[in-house]
């Protein structure tokens, strides 16, 4: 057996459990419920077969295609709002506190980031309820006269994923600034470039491909998120994995739910293809 | 363009370190100086208060007759050719040599005329559309180079631009600066801490050491006439011997009191400061010449660094009769 | 622009603090409801959750998924990485791929096709199911931690110990793992955290024994509660110190 031979074999027995975990649990799974999503219901049974009735009904159900929309349209909100939101706080931490402060800035900015994730939501409830904090406050400061209705809407479920989001983006966007070379800026005045031009000329363009990235997986984890929806935006918009819950759960229609699921996966692979061009998986 | 620098009297600390002690320099236009000195001399920091990257604590910078300070980097008639070039990676060279002038506004076809004017000039012609990754360390080098010109400075600052380079590499691009200088005539300011690099391309050498200028002056001088024992060892190889009261552990010496310092290539059998005879301890052949350890008779712990001619039939354990041709007490 | 950016700074920190001050403030609610008005400072709430049985369970259950699944996540990732990182494998590429595939997939959807499978296999839901599944969703991060990590210096030492004759396990133990200490230390507590605070997969593929964020669900569905709050708050608690715990730790070494 030569070297070579031989340093592969044992490679393959290194990366074969790995492979063989991905593959069972991970795969064979996801195989299987694409499968799934081609059977049918009769009455509470299962029958397999090749039916493309699921995905016609996913795309021409009003409560379906309503539940598509609002996803794609609360997911683009939230990545939008949660990028805009945390390049300045990451650009202000980066670059403006001093260094010997920064790693303390940074910990204090993700710090909610370790409060279990259904919690989270939970508070935003208490903040954002009838008798919620912001509601009492304004009514005590004679801001409003009646509360605002904020829970179960759309605006608490964007403002639950925006806080988690921001935490997030904050900490890649951050790693991706502090990468930046000194030089590079010193260089930029050097040739004189203004603040703004420093900016727009050499770091926007330096950082975009993990802020992309950053974009790619809030997309990602927004849109296939049901926690915050289900409990910051109840039952009054559905989104995608609401329904999908609702069709395992409710209505036992496991086939119908596989189908939305692909579809969901569908959308993520889009939105991959993309932001293709900067997202590096590998380098996340 | 070209412009004088004035340093006058600049104090910077960083904590507890004085990173430079009351330094003061004169720089005429056209000149092309080397602050020269270990790591941690204060030579950058100097550069860094010349490009506006630093306010001096103390004293003031003047270029052109005009005070710096407030003054930020971009609105200084100064740029910098930085270590690591900090070439855009997301700019070709083209936009990287256009980046200045795209900062004051120039239309494009001015941009792209002056880049290939200016990568022709560091001998990177119709190579503008490449991307920095493509090019070797010299080639960034040169970019760098041109990117710092094209807006045309009065004073260019180079910060170690040749340190991330090979030997070889590096002695090319000393003569190629030297005379894109004489073309350009821009007040060039370079740091390193190579002294040959220093003399190879210095009107005027700057010796630093610990936050203060330690010597001055053209290469020729420093070397040969330092005016401190520090100058004197980082210019080169040298010979320390202690004199007090005309006398030295070699006997007695006609000269001043102090420490006489003997350059190795100053010592043979003819020279008129006799050290007397000395045993050869050992010997290497360096091509130009052969370097010996040569053993003083009169001081058995004493060790001279000699260097001989190249055809010198000389082996360990012989006797020489030396004497120094030229020599510096400090 | 200078006091603009404190500004900005201020009010984002009163963003991100303000679930977290109120979720902790309210835990301390004398009254029934964990909103205003405050009506006195009370520990009730404590006491009520740490004599809570099922809660207590469910906390065991979380701890030991988290840790036993990060483990074996951990270790399947790390020799997957040595060995795509360094030996040259035909299709590394294509294998890569496979190994961080699971990182762009929902948890639903990974959860979906766990219980279609399990299902159809009959085989019965329990925290080995969700254990199955979450080290699904950590063997990609662990994997692209250690295979970032081992970089030209790593491969050269390894080169070495071989060439001194350790066997490959030797190169492992005493070259490979104490090098990378500190990502597989990362890569570790990452995965801890995420599966800690998983709830869809633990969800959907467990039955009677319930992991944390599954029992506060079932909490949150008879309404809200101060109890609720004390959770949160304690679990709070105990994440922050162990991240401070690491962070001091690393930032020690650091220097």
């Amino acid at each position: 057996m030569t070297l070579e031979r031989q340093e592969r074999r044992l490679g393959w027995g290194l990366v074969a459990p790995a492979l063989v975990w991905t593959g069972a649990f991970f795969a064979l799974p996801f195989l299987a419920m694409v499968a799934l999503s081609f059977a049918h219901m009769e009455g509470r049974t299962v029958v397999r077969g090749f039916d493309a009735g699921n995905y016609v009904r996913a795309f021409t159900d009003w409560t379906m295609v309503k539940a598509l929309v609002n996803s794609l349209e609360i997911t683009l909100i939230v990545t939008a709002v949660s990028v805009l939101l945390a390049y300045p706080l990451a650009a202000i931490i980066a670059f403006r506190v001093p260094a010997r402060w920064q790693r303390l800035a940074l910990l204090m900015a993700v710090l909610p980031f370790w409060t279990s994730y259904v919690v989270r939501s939970y508070a935003w409830l208490l903040v954002l309820g009838q008798k919620g904090v912001v509601n009492t406050t304004l009514l005590a400061l004679g801001l409003i006269a009646e509360p605002l209705q904020m829970a179960s809407t759309r605006f608490a479920t964007v403002t639950g994923f925006v806080h988690f989001f921001v935490m997030l983006l904050t900490l890649t966007i951050y790693a991706n600034l502090i990468q930046l070379s000194p030089n590079y800026l010193r260089a930029a005045a050097d040739l004189g470039a203004g603040r703004w031009q420093v900016f727009r000329h050499v770091v926007l363009p330096l950082t975009l491909p993990g802020v992309v990235t950053g974009a790619f997986l809030t997309f990602v984890l927004c849109i296939g998120d049901y926690i915050t929806p289900q409990i910051l935006g109840g039952n009054t918009e559905l989104t995608l994995p609401q329904l999908i819950m609702l069709q395992m759960g409710r209505s036992g229609n496991f086939p119908l739910a596989s189908a939305l699921s692909v579809v969901l996966m569908g959308i993520v692979t889009l939105a991959y293809l993309a932001s293709a061009r900067w997202v590096r998986l590998d380098r996340v | 363009m070209t412009a004088g620098v004035l340093v006058r009297g600049v104090s910077q600390r960083y904590g507890q370190a004085m990173a430079l002690d009351d330094v003061s320099l004169e720089i005429a236009a056209g000149e092309y100086v080397v602050l020269l000195g270990p790591s941690g001399c204060g030579k950058t920091t100097l550069l860094n208060l010349i490009g506006g990257f630093a306010e001096p604590a103390a004293g003031a910078v003047l270029i052109g007759g005009r005070d710096m300070a407030g003054v930020a980097p971009k609105d200084r008639p100064t740029t910098t050719v930085f270590q690591d070039y900090a070439l855009f990676p997301h700019m070709t060279l083209a936009e990287n040599v256009g980046f200045g002038l795209r900062m004051r506004g120039a239309g494009k076809a001015e941009r792209a005329a002056r880049a290939d004017e200016m990568l022709a000039l560091v001998g990177l012609a119709g190579r503008g559309d490449r991307r920095p990754h493509e090019l070797s360390g010299g080639q960034r080098q040169r970019v760098a180079l041109a990117r710092a010109l094209a807006v045309s400075p009065d004073v260019l600052l180079l910060d170690e631009p040749l340190g991330a380079l090979d030997l070889k590499l590096r002695r090319a691009m000393q003569d190629e600066l030297k005379a894109i200088q004489r073309k350009v005539g821009t007040t060039f300011v370079h740091v390193t801490h190579d002294q040959e690099e220093a003399m190879a391309i210095a009107d005027r050498i700057v010796v630093m050491q610990a936050g203060r200028i330690a010597d001055m002056g053209p290469p020729r001088e420093v070397y040969l006439r330092p005016k401190s024992l520090f100058s004197a060892g980082f210019m080169g190889e040298v010979n320390r011997i202690e004199v007090a009261g005309g006398r030295s552990a070699l006997g007695p010496m006609a000269v001043a009191d102090g420490v006489l310092c003997i350059r190795p290539e100053a010592i043979s059998a003819g020279g008129a400061l006799r050290l007397g005879r000395c045993v050869v301890r050992d010997m290497a052949f360096f091509g130009a010449y052969l370097r010996a350890h040569v053993v003083p008779e009169a001081a058995p712990g004493m060790v001279l660094v000699v260097h001989l001619p190249q055809g010198a039939e000389v082996a360990a354990g012989d006797v020489l009769d030396l004497g120094a041709d030229a020599h510096v007490v400090l | 622009m200078r006091a603009l950016s404190w500004l900005y700074m201020a009010v984002a920190y009163l963003f991100i603090f303000l679930p977290v001050a109120v979720l902790v403030a309210f835990s301390f609610q004398a009254g029934r409801l964990p909103v205003p008005p405050f009506q006195g400072f009370s520990l009730r709430w404590y006491e009520k959750v740490l004599g809570d049985r099922d809660l207590m369970a469910a906390l065991g259950h979380s701890f030991l998924v988290a840790v036993v699944s990060s483990a074996l996540a951990l270790c399947l990732g790390f020799l997957a990485a040595h060995a795509l990182a360094r030996v040259r494998l035909p299709g590394s590429v294509l294998m890569r791929g496979l190994l961080i595939a699971p990182m762009t997939v929902s948890y639903l959807i990974i959860a979906l096709g766990l219980l279609t499978v399990f299902g159809s296999l009959g085989i019965r839901l329990s925290l080995w199911t969700v254990g199955a599944g979450h080290v699904v969703i950590n063997l990609p991060l662990c994997f692209a931690i250690c295979y970032a990590a081992m970089g030209d210096q790593q491969r050269s030492a390894e080169r070495a110990a071989r060439d001194l004759g350790a066997a490959e396990w030797q190169v492992l133990a005493y070259v490979s793992a104490p090098m990378l200490a500190a990502p597989l230390a990362a890569a570790f507590f990452l995965s801890v955290t995420f599966s800690w605070d998983e709830f869809i997969i633990a969800f959907l593929l467990t039955r009677f024994d319930v992991t944390l964020p599954v029992e506060i669900w079932s909490m949150l569905r008879s309404g809200l509660s101060p109890a609720t709050n004390a959770v949160g708050s304690l679990v709070f608690l105990v994440s922050v110190t162990l991240v401070v715990a690491l962070e001091m730790l690393v930032f020690r070494r650091a220097k």
